[in-house]
């Protein structure tokens, strides 16, 4: 057994700290006492499904102490009476079989609860439980207390049960159904046996074939009829109208032939046709359905918030924030209006709006914006602005946020039937021009098939079978795309605009340097277990950072908020903190977050702390600026900028101190001047140049939780592939064109059939199929074989370990000014 | 020769049986999670592992 791991969490146990009991260590006293509620109630089967599943417990329970507001629960609950309440909880941590398995036993550990069901996909888990024995806060401190903590957010609030459309997967089994069916039946007008019994049965068997097309020909095609009537109307020729027409003369053809018995018709054909064309949609339409890609600020913030006022605490709804409203903010909870800081000191994270994960430090009688998330001890505020006023939300009131989802989808497709559907109306009318001067019947056969033979099966086939498989390369390979339509504008691109802080710098990673005389012994000892002792999160990376060290027993601890911290250890008095409490003389650089270090009086060095650029950052732009033009926009000043320049490629464009509106203010302004913009942010404060960009890519540490709404969604991890991403986009392209290429050459010899007049059942039965078949292997191959090649493969599951969203917050880089 | 016919409807009257059934999967929600089902069954011989323990807390070897 590795002893160096947590046995619950997996985590590097710190050393001098493991935790020994029964048998296995841990990390902390959390992982603990899962491990012993788990063990105690006959649950230890978690252990073994999975090694190492679970997450650390977070500390402050008490921030879901709005579940105690019984409107708030109404609201959640998706069914409610009496002795049965079943709630649907999101719960980001579920990622393994151990996770299914332990919150389906829910029951085990608290009676109340009745059963207990894990959607896996959509990482949300339903409980349904009864109110007479515990309440909605109970059940979510339960899944707190084992290390899954739910995560409730404004957009669940209030939001009414979704129903989702079956319809897609009714017409396919529809159309499947429909068309084994006619295939089976449709075997003894193939073999066209002259025998006395197939002969008797003709009638019969053609007229099942006839009900069974019906279906299929009315039910499951019926989206493309709408389609096409739709571009029709809008004058724009998709590729739903050779389709529409290719399928409704096939069925008008099919019942003249039958009804005249000139021969068995191409049912046969046509339900094969339909039945492959809805696959092919099916197949495009992978969704990530664990991710969203539409989340706005109400994702993010808390459901209710703690109001003071005739001298008590009231839970209230935030939407019912109003201007003066005196409210208490605790540790780790998000600010939901802008206000007033009425409490001496604040420490704010803005990582969410900006990705720069430092807290800001506010004194009372600053102004503090909606989306910060306190660190350390409750403040109490006064709300200056309700919610959807505020600063930061008042960004999606603009009109790019209405329109997006309208946006005309610019296909490949799209474009080739321009020219597809007028040349092939022109052939089959030369066709039945030709014929009719021969053969009145030869004529209306021509012209029929024609346009059966031409129907644009392949063609229609292509794209959504290259972009499909290109959307699931890249989904296992961390690049989680909306849709496929995505691929197509990606390919299109010219240039990329970086937001800085959180993308091209590292939210979960800090730098940290140390200046002055070193630090040895006893010394290193001493300080190691002086800043052991404080919370501060500057406090917790430098600990972190120091080398390890045995542990001493701490003589006095005193810390000044704000200032610094001050211990005696060994006889010697430590002071680590700002340069005046140490009594340090600094060359202030406002730009970046110091740390000064006394012993006995004497100042010893400093620590700097500096935000990390991402790992492969430099070869990653150097790569891309071969083909882009590459473009920073930031909402921090320029004290980085001699920095970015030695890592950016030359002549980088690099924009500082922009605000939210400015951001998508330039992306226009780019845009408006003919170039096309793919946009990678990660905070809220990206929000409208991501959704003003022609692709905007939201960059995650954490897919499951936190991205504003984009087009798509990159893990951290896989930042560093960027330009295999976007090369892939770009050959996936040249793949629809060759398949293009190679479906028009079925139709020029399916042509040649029907404009000879000799297109039977059975050729249109054999080349339809057949076609299909070779386009899709063609472009599924090729795809593959490019991603294998630019080495996009599925990454190693990171084991993730997150823990609710306090945790990302609590990573911290260097204080800044950051809204 | 009639006995075409009977095979015939019987062999379509199979086929809208599974048609059927495919619309109740559908309705029933087996089409809303594909996968933690899968995981699900394989369960049930864990869950029998933990009893004896808290019948025989000497089990261990």
């Amino acid at each position: 057994m590795d002893t160096n791991r947590c046995f619950h969490c997996g985590l590097a146990v710190p050393f001098n700290e493991e935790i020994v009991f029964r048998d296995h260590s841990f990390c902390c006293r959390g992982c603990q006492t899962i491990f012993e509620i788990f063990s105690d109630n006959g649950l230890d089967a978690y252990y073994d499904l999975e090694r190492s599943p679970g997450a650390r417990p977070l500390s402050d329970a008490y921030q879901f102490d709005f579940l105690a507001n019984e409107q708030i629960v109404a609201k959640l609950l998706s069914f409610d009476e009496a002795n049965t309440q079943i709630v649907c909880l999101n719960i980001p941590h579920i990622h393994c079989s151990s996770c299914i398995w332990i919150l389906e036993n829910l029951r085990k550990l608290n009676p109340g609860i009745t059963s207990s069901q894990v959607n896996f996909h959509e990482k949300s888990v339903r409980i349904t439980y009864n109110a007479t024995q515990l309440t909605l806060k109970q059940v979510v401190e339960l899944l707190c207390n084992i290390g899954y903590e739910p995560y409730i957010s404004l957009e669940q609030y209030g939001k009414t049960t979704k129903n989702t459309d079956h319809s897609q997967t009714y017409k396919l089994g529809v159309a499947f159904f429909c068309f084994g069916n006619i295939m089976l039946l449709s075997f003894p007008e193939y073999f066209e046996l002259q025998e006395f019994w197939l002969d008797h049965y003709k009638g019969f068997f053609r007229l099942l074939i006839f009900l069974l097309a019906l279906p299929s020909f009315l039910y499951s095609a019926s989206g493309y009829y709408t389609a096409a009537w739709k571009s029709l109307r809008t004058k724009r020729l998709n590729i739903e109208i050779p389709i529409a027409l290719g399928i409704i003369v096939m069925f008008l053809r099919s019942v003249v032939d039958m009804w005249f018995d000139h021969g068995p018709g191409f049912f046969d054909s046509l339900t094969g046709l339909i039945f492959f064309m809805l696959l092919g949609k099916t197949f495009q339409a992978k969704t990530y359905r664990f991710l969203s890609f539409e989340r706005d600020y109400k994702s993010y913030f808390p459901v209710a918030v703690t109001r003071l006022g005739e001298g008590r605490e009231q839970n209230i709804p935030i939407h019912d924030i109003e201007p003066g409203d005196r409210l208490l903010i605790r540790n780790q909870e998000l600010i939901p209006a802008d206000g007033i800081l009425m409490t001496p000191t604040a420490d704010v994270d803005y990582s969410f709006v900006t990705g720069e994960s430092v807290p800001v430090r506010k004194q009372s009688g600053d102004k503090l914006f909606a989306g910060g998330r306190l660190q350390g001890a409750p403040i109490e505020m006064d709300a200056l602005q309700s919610v959807s006023q505020s600063y930061l939300t008042q960004l999606w009131s603009n009109a790019v946020f209405a329109k997006r989802g309208a946006r005309p989808i610019e296909s490949i497709t799209n474009a080739v039937s321009q020219y597809f559907t007028p040349v092939l109306l022109a052939v089959a009318f030369a066709g039945l021009g030709y014929w009719s001067f021969i053969d009145r019947h030869t004529a209306f056969n021509v012209f029929t098939a024609v346009l059966i033979v031409a129907c644009p099966c392949a063609l229609a086939l292509t794209a959504p079978f290259t972009l499909g498989n290109v959307l699931r390369l890249y989904g296992r390979a961390k690049l989680y795309l909306k849709d496929a339509n995505v691929i197509e504008r990606m390919a299109k691109i010219d240039t990329l605009v970086f937001d800085k802080t959180g993308t091209i710098t590292s939210a979960s990673q800090s730098q940290i340097s140390y200046q002055g005389s070193a630090l040895s012994g006893s010394k290193l000892t001493a300080l190691k277990n002086a800043v052991r002792a404080s919370n501060h999160p500057l406090s917790r990376l430098l600990y972190q950072h120091l080398p390890a060290t045995e542990t001493l027993s701490v003589d006095t601890f005193e810390e000044t908020p704000g200032q610094g911290l001050e211990a005696n250890i060994l006889g010697h008095r430590i002071r680590v903190g700002s340069a005046p409490f140490v009594g340090a003389f600094d060359q202030l650089t406002a730009t970046q977050t110091k740390v000064f270090v006394s012993i006995d009086d004497v100042v010893l060095g400093v620590f700097t702390f500096h935000s990390q650029y991402r790992d492969g950052l430099q070869p990653l732009l150097a790569g891309l600026a071969q083909h882009y033009t590459i473009k920073v926009l930031s909402g921090d000043n320029d004290g980085e900028r001699q920095t970015l320049e030695k890592l950016l490629p030359p002549q980088t464009e690099m924009v500082f101190d922009q605000k939210p509106d400015q951001k998508l203010a330039f992306i226009k302004q780019l845009q408006d001047n003919g170039h096309r913009i793919m946009m990678i942010g990660d905070g809220l404060n990206d929000a409208g140049a991501l959704a003003q960009s022609d692709v905007g890519i939201a960059i995650s540490e954490n897919v499951n939780v936190f991205s504003p709404a984009c087009d798509g969604i990159l893990d951290a991890s896989a930042f560093a592939q960027m330009n295999d991403f976007m090369r892939l986009s770009k050959k996936a392209m040249r793949t629809i064109r060759w398949s293009f290429a190679l479906s028009l050459l079925y139709n020029i010899v399916g042509l040649s059939f029907a404009l000879s007049g000799q297109l039977l059942p059975l050729v249109a039965a054999i080349i339809m199929p057949l076609s299909t078949v070779t386009i899709i292997g063609f472009v599924t191959l090729l795809s593959n074989f490019d991603a294998r090649r630019l080495q996009i493969t599925r990454q190693k599951p990171k084991h993730d370990k997150y823990h609710g969203l306090g945790e990302t917050a609590s990573v911290i880089l260097n204080y800044k000014s950051a809204v | 020769m009639s006995v075409m016919y009977l095979l015939i409807s019987i062999s379509i009257a199979v086929a809208i049986g599974f048609f059927i059934a495919f619309v109740r999967a559908v309705r029933s929600g087996q089409y809303e999670d594909d996968y933690t089902p899968s995981v699900r069954m394989l369960f049930d011989d864990e869950l029998k592992k933990p009893e004896p323990t808290t019948k025989n807390p000497n089990k261990q070897p």
